[in-house]
């Protein structure tokens, strides 16, 4: 199998609207900032998916692993005191 | 000549030159040198085919003959087109590709900056939608241009060899004629004497942040404006018209 030539993985994250958060959207080849950047342009904002981009070199990503899930994620489960689910939140608002 | 026939060859000037181009880019759809690429090249055709779209039909409008815009794409002859001839240049390899498209991109910059100052309204709102599709697409050329002369002797050596090849196609950008003149009374045509200085400072520019130089040859291609091409136009057309050409009545 010949060696990948297309430059190194980039994970891309795209803001709808100004201050809501930036969601993962896919990822691509690049072989720089600015490449990866007009890729994730060109790739991932065609239909008008949002008016903010992210790319971030998939190295720089640091992952849980799905042994994690145990230790990392279940005990919250049982902690119904942390969710603020006891405020009444007005009608109309969508972000908090 | 009258204004309506002025502006009915200045807009199938600006629709041709479109219309021509985003065939010539479509040529590389699915033989991109990588994947995003590839939707980046195919993206910017359809912006253009979009442009030399809202144009067309404008000119169908002006011509008030009762054509269409795909009548005036498909079933006019070579002699009949007033693209300039840097368009119908054959693609060659990417960097080829990038160069004509360089040099066609700083072009569109700053005339359909210009244009969106005419006043004919059609064409100044149409001119000021495509300078936010032309601002990007500087923006690919340019960075494209940077990474051939930069980047490997052979990249560097494509990127000259066609520089040296379409440099002679560039005065004719700037060329006008009787149909200028009456358009730029009314206020509607632009002023291309203004542009040709700025064209060359600001590719010169690019081209030399990218170690290429410009070739010292002064000898320059003509004929576009009197509907006379070079060898390629013919090929273009057969394959893009040839379909509704045999099929005139179909509908899709």
């Amino acid at each position: 199998m010949s060696k990948d030539s297309q430059g190194p993985l980039w994970e891309v994250f795209v803001q709808k609207k100004a201050g809501q958060p930036f969601v993962h959207c896919g990822s691509l080849h690049a072989y720089d900032k600015e490449m990866a950047l007009q890729n994730a342009r060109d790739l991932y904002t065609r239909r008008s998916e949002g008016m903010a981009l992210w790319v971030v070199p998939a190295a720089a990503i640091v992952a849980s692993s799905p042994e994690d899930i145990g230790p990392f994620f279940d005990p919250s489960n049982e902690k119904v005191y942390r969710h603020p689910t006891f405020y009444l939140i007005p009608e109309g608002v969508k972000y908090i | 000549m009258n204004t309506q026939e002025a502006l009915f060859n200045y807009i199938l000037r600006l629709g041709d030159n479109g219309l021509i181009l985003s065939q010539r880019l479509s040529e590389w759809t699915s033989k991109g040198p990588f994947l995003e690429e590839d939707l980046a090249l195919t993206n910017i055709a359809l912006d253009i085919m979009g442009q030399a779209n809202s144009l067309l039909d404008y000119a169908a409008k002006i011509e008030a003959k009762g054509r269409t815009a795909d009548a005036l794409a498909f079933f006019r002859n070579e002699r009949e087109f007033f693209n300039t001839l840097l368009v119908e240049q054959p693609n060659g390899d990417y960097a080829q590709t990038m160069v004509r498209q360089c040099m066609i991109d700083n072009f569109e910059i700053l005339f359909y900056g210009a244009l969106s100052k005419s006043k004919d309204e059609t064409l100044a709102a149409i001119a000021a939608k495509s300078v936010k599709e032309i601002t990007y697409h500087v923006r690919h050329s340019s960075s494209w241009i940077d990474r051939f002369g930069n980047g490997t002797e052979e990249s560097h050596a494509r990127a000259q060899r066609a520089l040296n090849e379409f440099w002679r196609f560039s005065d004719e950008f700037f060329e006008m004629n009787e149909v200028d003149m009456v358009l730029l009374k009314e206020g509607i045509a632009v002023d291309l004497a203004v542009l040709k200085p700025v064209w060359k400072k600001n590719t010169e520019t690019i081209f030399a942040k990218a170690n290429l130089k410009l070739p010292e040859t002064t000898f320059m291609q003509t004929g576009s404006r009197k509907g006379v091409h070079t060898e390629h136009l013919g090929y273009i057309l057969a394959e893009m018209q040839h379909l509704p050409r045999m099929h005139p009545t179909a509908k899709w």
